[in-house]
């Protein structure tokens, strides 16, 4: 057992934990941050995904320790209160979800591509960029959609801060 | 995941000591081998000492005739370096190829390295340029560190610390990923050092992991151009079988990926 | 159509909770002191268990009870069942044999539960588990169809000897006999159907919890039916009984089928509740999934079309040889018969169609319906066998096709169905449109000269949905009724509350069938709720499967708002002063017809609880019920082509194009319908490139994760161009025929006949991965 201590939705959290504990279940058995979702056992799917220190990196292969004092965000914590980040956004208008189990990890991965591509977006590198996160329902037609509307949201929200 | 024990020291001498003391300690670096293996309760170590925090492994260095990178520098990291990028375009290339984008993140060379999974990107490369391992004891030449599947030339509790490659005239890397996975089905990396010999590895065709191809070598250092490769015929003995690919069509691929990482070699 | 009513692709009203990380899956709830399940399963495909021993397993931290299949038997627990019953073409019933929920005796899949533990934590039941010693005698094993039909067989079931559950005929022999001997040409093909793993993101769960003094259980699960679970574990498997019984399914990850059925660790979870007097939660991870969920498809056939010398069919014989599995399924017994064979005429005009279908044991998981569940198999071997005569008879694709459609309706089959309406001519047309088949040629050509073999190819595919008119179902064998209800409230303030037993994990019906009451009484959807997935709210429902929601349970709901609308009349005359049948409904208000006399739905609404001011002798209260048992089948049909680019270096394919046009009746939400064609193309695709499940010949599943088993990503499917050519549905008032399936029906063929056309070879196999591509292109030998 080990107290580990972290960031979480910008909230300093603490919690005594076997250090078998992997950062997935810290968040959803310990914090009740259910958001973020275990579609599989070999790190493929990406339904965990989460940002560590503003990185998408997957919550069920990182060990409680490993994320000791780092700033982790989930998909709880990336809208401003009401209002909507503009990838959650262009998923609803774009149909870019049905049952709704791998969108959060969705979501996370790509914020990450739309930080790390910014505009330069198309819909082959969209494809490419999305290969660590699996989705059983929509094809990824409007997920691919999705992405690309939200890179424009993104930049336009950044010009406008 | 059986229970354990987490360390994060902050120094490689403090890592060797706490993996003297454990009953049945192991490193982890990015722990995208080491944690996927102990959720199957196929590994179950009592103590994981946590290298990916150890200043004195993070970070790449290049000079005016090798870049050395440092053994908990992730994927991501090596994909993205300026400097990697000019000196070895083909490494920075292979670095952005290994599993998907969240994995690149974590994963790390020195752990790709140790592992010696028979289908990762990275021994590929290591062997073709020909690479030395440095630990915390000595330097490993890359021709004396793979030993077959899963298997190095690493001591118990010995820590890969770098890896240097010698920067090529010309190297590149095609891989054709297996679908599921998105490993090497079958990748192969060539390198033309500026002396002009020719060094080949392919990695994902073996079930005895990253391998030269020797038929592939000497074609190239006659002629290096992806035509010369036309007439070589590679040998299906001893390549690995299974529902994606049979040894004849491994074999194949180590030709047909050979010419391509030529075509693009940079 | 109002801006949200029937047509307008309005944005989800569920997906708020879903982008925001607040939906709710059974993983997701904890209920106070909750314990959790892990079950000790079988590593051998086969075997006897001889000893279980878990006393060292008690003794371990947490646990708070090890229990055997031995136990379940002792207390009576019901064997799983089949609930379709089909006799073989000799008079015999279909051959089932016992399957109890965890196995006392033997086992006959590698992931077959004989124990579970039941410990405070995940992870030390997880340990515990591995404590339990299990004492196998192993047994030989039968992994496939042709092992298991080998004479010398292992015998899986005593109950079934030769290890054949029955052998089952449709059609007519003797004319299709006669239609061969009159046929100037014959396409023969052998075709496998791949076996599917559903894998739906969200892996299976159950919460039980078993109240002592009420004598009460509550199930969470992730099920697509909650009403036929609850059902049938009350009537078949002795839980508890229908009214000590409340199933809950909320939120759930996707289903494609494979959480139609009553799986062994509901069960065991419900049964060890009361033994343990605590809750008991399971959480499948992705590895049970694999072994456990009820696997899709795995088909062996062979097919004959006969041809007259015009090129027209004569007639088609059909051989199907399908798996089943260790054990029979809920619905196993179904979808190798009526959802397969009954579709064998496709969209032709085939006089005679002659099939039998023999179905087999084996030692792998229990196989039943996945998306699509027969009819994409049915489609498959149609549509690669018209390729095929195509090509054999020197003909266009979509000529022979196009000579061959049926054209006027209704149409009955050979097989039993009869088509309503359809418009083929104008699917294929559209899409030969849209994928410009006149430029194919040129564009064939100018990927050959950069060294790339281009193909396309077809699939004209026809379904049967709505399922389905329970007279009907129940003369074929069905233990259930496949109606639908609906009940409509209209609160005292006007806003609306629709009970359904349809259930939504990813269709959107919260929007959907919002949609018909906004065009209906003209009320906002934000001032409409849709429930669902709960037997203490809804009064019964069927569930959701075989794309029947909106045809069968949307119709529900138009039949319960006629009675709404029937009684706000009544109401509304009596207030207006009016003649009742003077009074229209129009955007939500009751009106005299020419004056200007109205009253809004919500005054009406109050006046019906206020009760003070009613027609004489009128209950108060304004909410109906209605149970809606369709009439016939809807069949949506529809026009695939694929045009794709082979690497014949590698064997890799890509795609270039992948038109659509569907005929799915009247669209609700398009948006919402698109969705649903794109996800199913996309495992039609995978069934085609990617997916198989294979076990090895010690029955060992070798593709028994993500890491082997190949899940279509982003980077694997194109984007695809949808097109519409819809007939109204003549069977129901909606006009709807459903779209859940469409696309794992018709897209296999399609890819299969484009690759098949690239490299000049037909012979290939799915899932056509490159090796197999590249063997077909170079030869064994190469």
């Amino acid at each position: 057992m080990s107290t580990v201590k972290l960031t979480v939705n910008g909230k300093t959290v603490s919690a005594d934990v076997e250090d078998r504990t992997l950062l997935v279940h810290l968040l959803r058995d310990h914090l009740n941050l259910t958001g973020t979702h275990i579609g599989c056992d070999t790190s493929q799917c990406g339904a965990c995904i989460v940002h560590i220190d503003g990185r998408a990196v997957k919550s069920c292969t990182v060990l409680v320790g490993q994320a000791n004092d780092a700033n982790v965000t989930t998909i709880e914590g990336i809208a401003k209160g009401d209002e909507l980040h503009p990838m959650q956004a262009a998923f609803r208008d774009n149909h870019g979800l049905q049952c709704g189990y791998c969108t959060p990890g969705m979501i996370m991965s790509a914020i990450d591509i739309v930080h790390r591509y910014g505009g330069k977006l198309d819909e082959a590198t969209v494809r490419h960029e999305l290969e660590g996160n699996i989705c059983r329902c929509t094809g990824y037609h409007n997920i691919v959609k999705s992405v690309l509307d939200a890179a424009g949201r993104m930049k336009v929200a950044q010009a406008a801060e | 995941m059986y229970e354990t024990t987490y360390h994060r020291p902050s120094s490689i001498d403090e890592a060797a000591a706490l993996f003297a003391k454990g009953k049945d300690a192991k490193y982890l670096a990015g722990g995208h081998t080491l944690i996927p293996v102990m959720k199957q309760r196929l590994a179950g170590p009592s103590d994981v000492i946590d290298l990916g925090k150890i200043k004195d492994l993070v970070g790449v260095e290049v000079s005016a005739d090798a870049v050395t990178i440092k053994a908990a520098t992730t994927h991501y990291d090596v994909a993205g370096s300026g400097p990697v990028q000019k000196a070895i375009p083909a490494l920075a290339h292979l670095a952005s190829l290994i599993g998907d984008p969240a994995v690149r993140y974590r994963g790390t060379i020195g752990g790709s390295i140790a592992n010696n999974d028979p289908a990762a990107d990275y021994p590929a490369a290591v062997l073709a340029l020909g690479a030395t391992i440095k630990t915390n004891k000595r330097s490993i030449a890359a021709d004396d560190f793979f030993k077959g599947l899963f298997a190095t030339a690493l001591q118990g509790g010995e820590i890969i610390t770098a890896v240097s490659f010698r920067i090529p005239a010309k190297a590149g890397y095609a891989k054709f990923p297996h679908p599921a996975s998105r490993f090497a089905l079958t990748g192969v990396f060539v390198a033309r050092t500026k002396s002009g010999d020719v060094r080949v590895a392919a990695t994902g065709a073996s079930s005895s992991g990253v391998m030269r191809v020797p038929a592939i070598e000497a074609a190239l250092k006659a002629n290096w151009s992806p035509g010369a490769l036309d007439g070589v015929r590679i040998a299906a003995d001893g390549l690995l079988t299974d529902i994606q690919g049979s040894s004849a069509y491994r074999a194949n691929l180590i030709k047909v990926m050979a010419q391509r990482a030529v075509e693009h070699a940079g | 159509m109002g801006v949200e009513g029937i047509g307008a692709s309005v944005v989800r009203k569920e997906d708020r909770r879903f982008i925001t990380g607040k939906g709710r899956y059974v993983d997701d709830i904890k209920l106070q002191g909750m314990t959790h399940a892990h079950f000790v399963r079988s590593p051998h495909a086969h075997a006897k268990v001889m000893s279980i021993d878990s006393s060292a397993a008690m003794k371990m931290p947490g646990v708070v009870g090890v229990l055997t299949g031995q136990q379940i038997v002792d207390d009576k627990v019901g064997n799983l069942i089949c609930g379709w019953a089909i006799t073989s073409k000799d008079g015999t019933p279909m051959k089932m044999g016992a399957w109890p929920a965890m196995a006392p005796e033997t086992v006959r899949f590698v992931g077959q539960a004989v124990a579970v533990v039941i410990a405070e934590t995940k992870n030390q039941a997880k340990d515990a588990a591995e404590a339990v010693v299990v004492n196998y005698q192993e047994l030989p094993a039968a992994a496939d169809i042709r092992a298991a039909i080998k004479p010398g067989a292992p015998q899986l079931h005593p109950e079934a000897p030769g290890n054949v559950i029955f052998d089952w005929t449709i059609g007519d022999e003797a004319a299709v006999k006669d239609a061969f001997s009159k046929a100037a040409n014959v396409v023969s093909l052998e075709l496998t159907n791949n076996r599917l793993v559903p894998n739906a993101m969200e892996p299976r769960a159950a919460i039980a919890e078993y109240n002592e003094a009420e004598e009460h259980f509550t199930l969470y699960t992730t099920s697509q039916n909650p009403h036929v679970a609850r059902l049938v574990l009350s009537a078949f498997y002795n839980i508890a009984q229908e009214h000590k019984l409340r199933v809950i399914a909320p939120d759930v990850g996707g289903g494609f089928g494979s959480k139609i059925y009553i799986y062994p660790e509901e069960m065991v979870a419900l049964w060890a509740s009361k033994k343990v007097r605590r809750p008991v939660k399971w959480t499948g991870d992705r590895s049970e999934a694999f072994l456990t969920d009820a696997h899709g498809r795995d088909h062996i056939s062979k097919a004959e079309m006969a041809f007259d010398k015009d090129d027209r069919i004569l007639g088609l014989r059909v051989t199907t040889h399908a798996n089943l599995g260790a054990y029979m399924s809920l619905f196993s017994s179904a979808v190798p018969t009526y959802l397969y064979a009954t579709l064998l005429s496709g969209q032709y005009n085939i006089p005679a169609i002659h099939a039998e279908v023999i179905t087999v044991y084996t030692n792998t998981v229990p196989v039943d319906a996945y998306r699509g569940a027969g009819r994409p198999e049915a489609s498959f071997l149609v549509e690669r066998l018209m390729e095929t005569a195509a090509r054999q008879l020197k003909v266009d694709p979509a000529e022979l096709r196009r000579k061959n459609f049926i054209t006027q309706f209704p149409h009955q089959t050979p097989v039993i169905m009869a088509y309503d309406i359809g418009d083929f001519g104008a699917s294929l047309d559209a899409a030969l449109k849209a994928i410009d088949y006149a430029g194919f040629p040129a564009r064939k050509a100018k990927a050959k000269s950069e060294g790339k073999l281009r193909g396309i190819g077809f699939s004209c595919y026809i379904e049967a949905c709505g399922i389905a008119p329970s007279k009907a179902v129940g003369s074929l064998g069905a233990g259930v009724g496949l109606w639908e209800s609906a009940e409509v409230r209209v609160n005292p303030v006007g806003t609306i509350e629709v009970l359904t037993g349809s259930h939504s994990h990813g269709q959107g019906h919260e929007t959907t069938f919002a949609q018909l009451v906004s065009e209906r009484l003209g009320v906002p959807i934000s001032q409409v709720q849709i429930v669902h997935g709960d037997t203490d709210k809804v009064q019964f429902g069927m569930g959701t499967y075989g794309s029947r929601s909106l045809a069968v349970g949307g119709t529900a709901i138009i039949k319960a708002m006629e009675k709404v609308e029937a009684k706000g009349k009544k109401i509304a005359a009596h207030l207006l002063e009016a003649s009742e049948g003077d009074i229209v409904i129009e955007n939500g208000e009751f009106k005299v017809t020419g004056t200007d006399k109205s009253i809004a739905l919500p005054m009406v609404a109050l006046a019906a609880y206020t009760a003070h001011n009613l027609p004489d002798g009128m209950e108060p209260g304004l909410k109906e019920t209605a149970f809606y048992d369709p009439t016939n089948f809807t069949f949506p049909a529809g026009a695939y082509i694929c045009e794709l680019e082979v690497d014949p270096g590698t064997g890799k394919t890509s795609f270039v194009n992948f038109v659509a046009a569907d005929d799915f009746g009247r669209l609700i939400n398009p948006m919402i319908v698109e969705g649903q064609v794109h996800g199913g193309l996309a495992q039609g695709i995978g069934q085609a490139l990617l997916e198989g499940a294979v076990y090895d010949s010690s029955g060992q599943l070798v593709t028994a994760s993500f890491m082997d088993y190949t899940m279509p990503r982003a980077d694997d499917l194109p984007s695809f161009k949808l097109n519409h050519t819809p007939t109204l549905c003549p069977g129901n008032p909606l006009g709807v025929k459903g779209c859940g399936e469409a696309g794992a029906i018709g897209a296999s063929a399609a890819v299969i006949n484009a690759i098949t056309d690239a490299i000049g070879n037909n012979k290939l196999e799915m899932p056509a991965t490159p090796d197999r591509v590249w063997h077909a292109i170079h030869g064994n030998a190469a």
